[in-house]
């Protein structure tokens, strides 16, 4: 029993001086490098990680800013639809204004000429029928005034009727 | 491929440790039952067999079947206790190196082979110098009680006249603990150069093995126990870690001799110094206030608890010498115990049936116990590492209050 418990100087001697030099190189040549390796290896980590968050919300904001703007270029081309539709409408009712316009003025033009070649007609036609009459008034006066009588008798009545009396 | 081996290597090496034990209780069965010797037995592991020019002899105490009785704890004290070779089995023994620096004649060294009489008590060598050399068998304890030399140590004499000897042998604890250093060096030499071939990739093989120890002690036992200080005392809590988990587990491979590396006081002494040393040359004001003077207890208080903070000081690093050696040693001889049990129960070859008997309840019973020392083995080094983490935290920690 003795030999179990008590510590043989032998052992002591040999555990020192080997756990010590064993201790001083695995911290110089095994304990340092593993660990800085690993806090190394978790900061690489922590920071991909990091990382990857941040390209996680650039990629959900890009996504965001697409969708935006495809939104945007959807409403600017119905606008743009709309315009051009707006504006085909308006030149294809203008042009039926115009023509219309144009038609009216023609008619109008027509119709003033028409008349107006109506009532020259007119005169000329009251002209001729005034010389026309003239005409024949002169020839019945020259076949009734052939007789002295018959411009004396003429005369008188033409008195008789004048209100002179 | 290759970076799975070493991983599957260690599962094996757990896996045939665990089997090994009933592999181990039922060899030491049948050998004894068939041969109804018990005695041959008892040559085999108490006295650690015999030479090959005692055999004669040692055949003929065979024949008397009540010669020897067997005994347990003789048996069990042998296998735990340190030794200057290695038993493997039977007469297998591998000699380890003999040094001695005896007074007057200076650095002696030789291999344990040369002590001869394995089995017969003391062991004696006379070497061509004219140095009688004598390994005890047993306690020699002298007329008045006083202790002469321990069981396994060595003596020199020249012309009977005793000279005073320093044992510095490679001894089977020594060799265990330099081939577990060596292994530690190695093992983690080559993963330290892994890292540094490969920074900032995942590990392989033997690095991702031992990758989650070296973060556990980290994260779990120095991070909390210490705080901002953790880094400085990370070398001796990985190394002390891995050196007592890695000596527990050879302790408890089959047919290797059976090492008790952590359950040898000398060389958890060495251990516990340390953290004695680290603790103490680290403490802070903080620390040595509260030994000293303790704060926030009455002034006759004071007077008894200063004397038992002080007795603190050494009693905290020794508990975790004894903790661990008691532990290991203690797995040891419950294993060797439900071996013994068989040899009893057999009586000598005597009582056949109820040596089987008692042999397949014992290799039940030992192959759970192996499961369990494969738990202590982790758990006393986990426990250990994490006391001396506290103690180094209790002396470096800044006052948060007071």
């Amino acid at each position: 029993m003795g030999a179990l418990l008590t510590p043989a100087f032998g052992t002591v001697f040999w555990a020192s001086i080997a756990f010590l030099v064993v201790l001083m190189l695995l911290r110089r040549f095994a304990w340092g490098p593993i660990l800085q390796a690993l806090s190394d290896r978790e900061e690489t980590i922590a920071s991909a990680l990091d990382e990857a968050k941040k390209v996680r919300q650039e990629m959900a904001d890009l996504a965001d800013s697409n969708e935006s703007q495809l939104k945007e270029a959807r409403a600017e081309r119905d606008r743009m639809l709309r315009e051009a539709r707006e504006m085909v409408d308006k030149m294809i009712s203008d042009a039926k204004g115009k023509a219309r316009e144009e038609a009216d003025k023609e008619v109008a033009a027509a119709k003033d000429a028409i008349a107006l070649e109506r009532k020259s007609a007119i005169a000329e036609l009251k002209a001729e029928v005034g010389i026309l009459s003239l005409e024949i008034a002169e020839r019945l006066l020259r076949e009734k005034l052939q007789s002295s009588d018959e411009q004396q008798a003429l005369v008188n009545r033409l008195i008789d009727e004048s209100p002179l009396n | 491929m290759n970076r799975l081996i070493l991983p599957l290597f260690t599962l094996v090496a757990l896996v045939v440790s665990s089997i090994g034990s009933e592999v181990v209780a039922q060899d030491h069965g049948h050998e004894d039952h068939t041969e109804g010797s018990d005695h041959e037995h008892v040559d085999h592991d108490t006295t650690e067999g015999h030479d090959h020019a005692d055999h004669a002899d040692h055949a003929d105490h065979a024949d008397h079947a009540d010669h020897a009785e067997f005994k347990a704890g003789d048996f069990i004290i042998h296998h735990i206790a340190d030794a200057h070779d290695i038993h493997l089995f039977g007469d297998v023994h591998i000699p380890l190196p003999v040094i001695l620096y005896i007074e007057g004649q200076g650095l002696k060294m030789f291999m344990s082979s040369a002590l001869e009489g394995h089995g017969h008590g003391d062991r004696h060598y006379h070497s061509p110098e004219g140095v009688h050399y004598t390994m005890y068998a047993e306690d020699v304890i002298g007329e008045n009680g006083e202790s002469i030399a321990t069981a396994g140590s060595i003596s020199a004499s020249v012309d009977n006249q005793n000279l005073s000897v320093w044992d510095v042998s490679i001894t089977k604890s020594v060799f265990g603990m330099l081939l577990i250093l060596s292994i530690m060096i190695w093992v983690f030499g080559s993963i330290a150069s892994q890292y540094k071939k490969n920074p900032g990739t995942a590990p392989k093989g033997m690095a991702n093995a031992l990758e989650p120890l070296i973060l556990f002690i980290r994260d779990e036992i120095a991070k909390p126990s210490i705080g901002a200080k953790a880094d400085k005392f990370m070398p001796f809590l990985l190394t002390s870690f891995f050196f007592i988990f890695f000596c527990n587990l050879l302790g408890l491979v089959p047919f290797l001799g059976g090492f008790n590396i952590t359950g040898t006081i000398g060389v958890t002494i060495v251990l516990a110094t340390l953290v004695f040393l680290l603790t103490n040359l680290n403490g802070n004001k903080h620390y040595w206030g509260h030994i000293m003077w303790p704060p926030g207890v009455p002034l006759p208080v004071k007077f008894i608890l200063v004397p038992i903070e002080v007795f603190g000081i050494i009693m905290k690093p020794a508990v975790l010498m004894i903790r661990l050696t008691a532990n290991i040693s203690a797995g040891h001889i419950i294993i060797l115990a439900f071996s013994s049990l068989i040899f009893i129960f057999g009586n000598g070859g005597e009582a056949i049936g109820a040596g089987s008997g008692m042999g397949v309840f014992s290799t039940l019973f030992m192959i759970f116990m192996y499961g369990l020392e494969l738990l202590v083995a982790f758990l006393q080094a986990f426990v250990f590492t994490l006391l001396a983490a506290i103690y180094f935290g209790d002396a470096t920690h800044e006052p948060a209050h007071h």
